[in-house]
């Protein structure tokens, strides 16, 4: 075809040339084949002399096509394309052809090594020959950003975006910012107040020019691709017009029903129906809870519009707003539409609940065996007991506490393997905290390992045993049950080689950080990768901890994995950083490599016969429906369109096609099958 | 307890043994604890269930083999039924049981637990069925020391007909013979 | 259920409930019950010892053929259904038949020593199970009498329920199917901690010191919950609670003086089934209370 190759093949130090003669697989390339003009091989090709090696000889020979026989294309297949740019040539005619990973790092004997990388690199000059030149796409960029997720992450990430100069969209399903890290009591490893440390963030947050947030809103729907997200969003309906509400709080103090169990106190204290989840909550605006409520219920059981229930009207009788009230019984969710360029996805954990799981703790039948955060609560000044520790059950103080690690963590029989990382430091601050507020009370610690790996962190657990007396003992506890008033543990002690039974006035579980419980309907709302414990995954757990499976979704937070407060906030700043990469330019480019389903001039248009078998094994949402118009407006016929700006380039799609209508880019019928044609089978 | 470990013992297979007997691996056991404390008879045993696991992951066989804590397990399985890491302890005590007779290594200070599995399964042998007043007398005679023990139960029984003189022999009486030989 | 309609479960009392041994009054129970109420019940022809734990615990081999060779037996007799109401009868039958499911050498070995095949299908239950599964219905209808006042502590012990993965029956840590069983005569339950604890079972012999602790904290933990009699399915156990209650007592120092009724004799009761007719007469501790509260 009148193309001129040249074939560069790499020794890579001794890696590939231990196992491969080098010398033998350039020679063989030249031979027999017409469309090879250069051959020559190099210690490193990666090197700076060996990318000059690169572009001189592509000058030098005119070569308009380029093997380099080296590593796998993974490491530095970027960097010879760029070489080539350099020179004038279109860098998709330059291909990686693998001698190390699939040969040299495999077989040991050298004559089959050899011989196979003749083969292997026969194959990318048969690919080379058939290589079009391809142009990276260019897509436009909104500039705006969507946070999902009003924590500690989605705070950070946003204030960062908004301080780069980007509007940001926050939405929070919750009916104020501020997430678990606002149920906390102290943090570790300073003993900081929580709520001190946080508050003064979520006031800037709410007061930045730069950032709309919605709290009480759900995310309904995201679609487009990266630089172009339209955004659904559900405003669920508050029952108070975040307008026109000063937050005087005159209803939320005569509401008649105290008893329901708050959820920001984990149960232990009430609220009432119409209410704010904290005192500094953000926006400090009540909602309200129509499950609850009486005259929502009643207007449900009358069948009837809340506004004609006469049960109770206490709260907009007390709200002094007029002359149109800031109470609104009537008012229904509304779905708003966002079109935001890059997304980050904050969303958080949610902590174990033990109610099922461990029977042998009680299974949530005992009141003073209780959770990591249900004793924050406690601790907590602003909590249900004013920062007292006192007893669930009858509300005395106890005099003898145990703590029980890794209960729901690093236990592959219940279904959880991994380790939730926060707990041994949270389990010492518990310790510390409750030391502090009863002096003379026990501690005493169940543990496996104690894991105090951040700044600061070995010397704060060490501190709870050396100063503050809590006593750790190494085992698990087997059995929890209810002697009198007491819980007697029944627990093991392996370095003395012992059992251990305790009986204790209160338990507390460091119960496991999970993934919420709709984290996989998220995910995939938003056609985004999850694990098998569906935390949101990572493209790569190295080099790229912030980046999703989808282009322009970044993931923050615990909602990535188990993690801590510091590492929350350095992840959300990098997440952050990505964004404000991405909304930096005016045009993002994408790489090339993308399928395309075939047009035809009419009547045929297209092969694509329309049954979407592609669409449904895309991973990446990429397949589009695109019906074909005639002159008057009738449909010819619906047929498939890849999205460019979605399409990673997996090949799924052209593997699938029943009528072999799609091509990849770089990848397409014409270059495979020339591939597998050039090996010879004995 | 005074024990040494050394290379010989680190390198030795009986880990593996174990496993290809039972099935078990123990490199599972990250020695939790959890199963010592759970275990309803580990106060009276030498070393505790976690240890004798530990004995097996170091290749420490002797000290497996003769400790008191195997014959002391009741067989409650609580352990494998808690264990996180779905290791079937009660199950290893089994095999290191069979393995500690087969080597002539039973602890003498459980041998009233030993001389009573012998007893029981004589008494099968021999009738395909316990017989219960058999059985017990060939304990006692083994134990003697045992002989007072539960010297008012036996009387008891008797008067409220629980126990009775003659053996009953099934049909199938040689065939259980054979099943014991074929067992050895 | 319709007389007609009954269908023939293979009965395996073993060595502990057959006629003669010492815990006899829970066979005599349950055939009584089951004469009543049904399913009919089959003595499997020439059963022998199932091996206990002796066998399990020196010897895997001799331990698996002694159970298979009853599950023979019963498949050649065209059971379906073998009912075993001795928990270590039922789990060793049990344990057996998936060891040589798992196992193609061992269940070689075993055929070969028993000199039979073994198809390995028929299915095995527990006591609780057979009431559960096939007379709730009777014992609503045909329950003549109820309790006034009777409290009662369901005490399950270790074998029904583990382990839990082979077993599959109920909840190992909060089981419930002797409570409605219990419920289902009339009687009260009480909730207690320690109804899945171990009562040191075989150990009644060589380590009676290990018994007397284990059953103390169960007894203390029953007395304590406020039960006037503790309901039981496995004779080991039964044995230990009841025979044994006196010493128990003055070993710790502490007076009891609570029947242990087997959960059969309870359900004979509520049917208006004679006391000696069901082994009552037969405990350590006198069970006229229990008799006496269903009058």
């Amino acid at each position: 075809m009148g193309k001129k190759i040249g074939v560069f093949v790499c020794h890579c130090g001794t890696n590939i040339s231990a196992t491969v003669d080098v010398e033998k697989v350039a020679e063989e390339a030249k031979k027999n084949n017409p469309g090879v003009a250069y051959t020559t091989t190099y210690k490193y090709m990666c090197s700076d002399p060996g990318q000059k090696l690169l572009r001189d000889k592509i000058k030098e020979e005119g070569l308009d096509g380029v093997v380099v026989a080296a590593c796998s294309p993974k490491m530095h297949e970027h960097t010879f394309r760029n070489a080539a740019v350099k020179t004038g040539l279109n860098p998709y005619h330059v291909e990686i052809s693998n001698l190390r990973e699939q040969c040299s790092w495999v077989h040991p004997d050298k004559p089959t090594g050899t011989e196979k990388s003749i083969d292997l690199v026969r194959m990318m000059t048969e690919k080379t020959r058939k290589d079009r030149s391809l142009t990276p796409i260019k897509v436009p960029v909104t500039k705006r950003a969507l946070v999902i997720g009003g924590g500690i992450a989605g705070i950070q990430a946003a204030l960062d975006i908004a301080d780069g100069g980007h509007e940001v969209i926050m939405v929070e399903r919750e009916a104020s910012i501020g997430g678990h890290m606002a149920q906390l009591s102290e943090t570790f490893p300073t003993l900081d107040c929580s709520q001190c440390i946080m508050t003064p963030k979520m006031v800037e947050l709410a007061q930045h020019d730069n950032i709309k947030l919605y709290t009480w809103s759900e995310i309904e729907a995201v679609d487009g691709y990266i630089g172009n997200f339209d955004v659904k969003i559900r405003k669920k309906a508050r029952s108070v017009d975040l307008d026109l509400c000063t937050g005087c709080s005159s209803c939320w103090q005569v509401c008649p029903c105290k008893k329901i169990k708050s959820e920001f106190d984990m149960g232990l204290g009430n609220r009432t129906a119409i209410y704010i989840p904290f005192p500094q909550a953000i926006p400090s605006k009540p909602v309200i809870d129509r499950e609850n409520c009486i005259l929502f219920k009643d207007a449900r059981k009358k069948n009837i519009p809340p506004n004609d229930s006469k049960v109770c009207r206490k709260c907009i009788d007390a709200c002094p707003i007029a002359p149109v009230k800031a109470i609104d019984y009537s008012q229904e969710d509304e779905i708003v539409t966002e079109k935001v360029g890059a997304i980050i996805v904050a969303t958080g954990f949610k902590e174990l609940d033990d109610t099922s799981m461990y029977g042998e703790y009680g299974g949530g039948k005992y009141k003073d065996v209780i959770t990591g955060l249900q004793f924050e609560r406690l601790a907590s000044a602003s909590g249900p007991t004013e920062g007292m520790i006192k007893r669930p059950s009858d509300g005395k103080e106890p005099e003898i506490v145990v703590f029980i690690q890794c209960v729901g963590s690093r236990d592959p029989a219940k279904g959880c393997s991994y380790c939730s990382k926060t707990c041994c430091m949270y389990t010492a601050k518990h310790t510390m905290l409750y030391k502090h507020k009863v002096h003379d009370g026990h501690a005493f610690v169940f543990y496996i390992d104690i894991r105090c790996a951040g700044k600061d962190y070995e010397e704060f657990s060490q501190r709870a045993i050396e100063e503050e007396g809590a006593t750790y003992l190494r085992g698990r506890v087997s059995r929890i049950y209810k002697k009198g008033d007491k819980l007697v543990v029944l627990g093991a002690d392996t370095l003395t080689g012992s059992v251990v039974e305790i009986e204790a006035d209160m338990v507390v579980l460091a119960s496991a950080m999970k993934a919420q419980d709709d984290a996989e309907k998220f995910a995939q709302k938003l056609s985004i990768q999850y694990n098998k414990d569906k935390f949101f995954s990572e493209m790569h757990p190295k080099l790229k901890p912030v980046e999703s499976s989808s282009a322009a979704i970044l993931l923050a937070g615990t909602c990535q994995g188990p993690k801590d407060i510091p590492e929350t906030v350095a992840q959300a700043g990098a997440a952050a950083s990505k964004v404000l990469a991405l909304l930096s330019a005016d045009e993002l480019e994408r790489e090339p490599v993308v399928a395309k389903v075939d047009r035809l001039p009419p009547p045929v248009f297209s092969t694509c016969i329309g049954c979407f078998y592609c669409q449904r094994v895309c991973p990446y949402g990429a397949i589009e429906e695109e019906d074909i118009k005639a002159r008057d407006g009738s449909v010819i016929k619906t047929v498939a369109r890849v999205n460019e700006g979605l399409c990673q380039g997996c090949g799924l799609c052209a593997a699938t096609c029943r009528s072999k209508s799609v091509e990849l880019a770089g990848f397409n019928d014409e270059q495979v099958y020339a591939e597998i044609n050039s090996v010879e089978f004995n | 307890m005074k024990i040494k470990i050394t290379t010989k013992e680190l390198k030795s297979d009986f880990a593996e043994e174990v496993k290809k007997r039972s099935g078990i691996d123990v490199k599972k056991c990250y020695q939790c604890g959890k199963c010592t404390a759970g275990c309803p008879v580990a106060y009276e045993m030498d070393y505790m269930p976690n240890q004798i696991i530990r004995f097996v992951q170091l290749g420490l066989k002797h000290e497996a083999l003769t400790s008191r804590t195997i014959w002391l397990c009741a067989s409650c399985i609580t352990c494998t039924t808690r264990c996180p890491k779905e290791v079937m302890i009660a199950e290893l005590m089994d095999v290191l049981r069979e393995m500690s007779l087969e080597e002539g290594l039973a602890n003498p200070l459980e041998k009233n637990i030993t001389t009573f599995h012998e007893a029981f399964l004589n008494s099968v042998k021999n009738h395909g069925r316990i017989s219960e007043i058999g059985m017990i007398q060939e304990y006692k005679m083994k134990r003697p020391k045992t002989v007072l023990q539960d010297l008012l139960v036996g009387p008891q029984m008797l008067s409220k007909g629980k126990l009775s003189f003659l053996p009953h022999n099934i049909k199938g009486k040689d065939a259980i013979k054979r099943i014991f030989e074929k067992c050895k | 259920m319709q007389i007609e309609e009954r269908k023939k479960i293979g009965y395996y009392p073993g060595c502990a409930i057959t006629m003669g041994s010492s815990s006899e009054e829970y066979g005599t129970s349950v055939l009584r019950v089951s004469e009543e109420i049904g399913p009919e019940l089959e003595e499997i022809h020439d059963w022998n010892c199932c091996g206990a734990s002796s066998a399990h615990a020196t010897n895997h081999k001799l331990s698996t053929a002694l159970s298979i060779r009853n599950i023979s037996l019963a498949e050649q007799s065209g059971y379906k259904e073998i009912l075993a109401p001795c928990p270590m009868c039922s789990q060793r039958l049990i344990i057996s038949q998936k060891d040589v499911a798992d196992d193609e050498e061992l269940k070689k070995d075993v055929e070969d020593a028993i000199e039979m095949p073994c198809d390995g299908d028929v299915k095995i239950i527990n006591y609780l199970e057979l009431i559960k599964n096939y007379c709730m219905d009777e014992i609503a209808e045909k329950k003549k009498k109820a309790p006034k006042d009777l409290k009662i502590a369901s005490y399950y012990g270790c074998l029904l329920l583990r382990p839990p993965k082979v077993l599959k029956f109920d909840d190992p840590e909060n089981p419930t199917s002797m409570e409605e069983i219990v419920e289902a005569t009339g009687a009260t339950s009480v909730d207690w901690e320690l109804k899945t604890n171990c009562c040191g079972g075989g150990f009644t012999l060589s380590r009676t010191d290990v018994v007397l602790k284990l059953t103390n904290d169960i007894l203390e933990c029953a007395a304590d919950a406020g039960a006037d009699a503790i309901a039981v399915a496995c004779p080991m156990c039964h044995a230990n609670l009841d025979m044994r209650q006196k010493k128990i007592g003055k070993e710790y120092k502490r007076k009891y003086d609570i029947p242990i009724v087997y959960i059969s004799e309870l359900i004979g009761l509520a049917l208006d089934l004679g006391p000696i007719s069901l082994g009552l007469n037969k405990h350590f501790i006198d069970t006229k209370s229990v008799v006496n509260a269903f009058a």
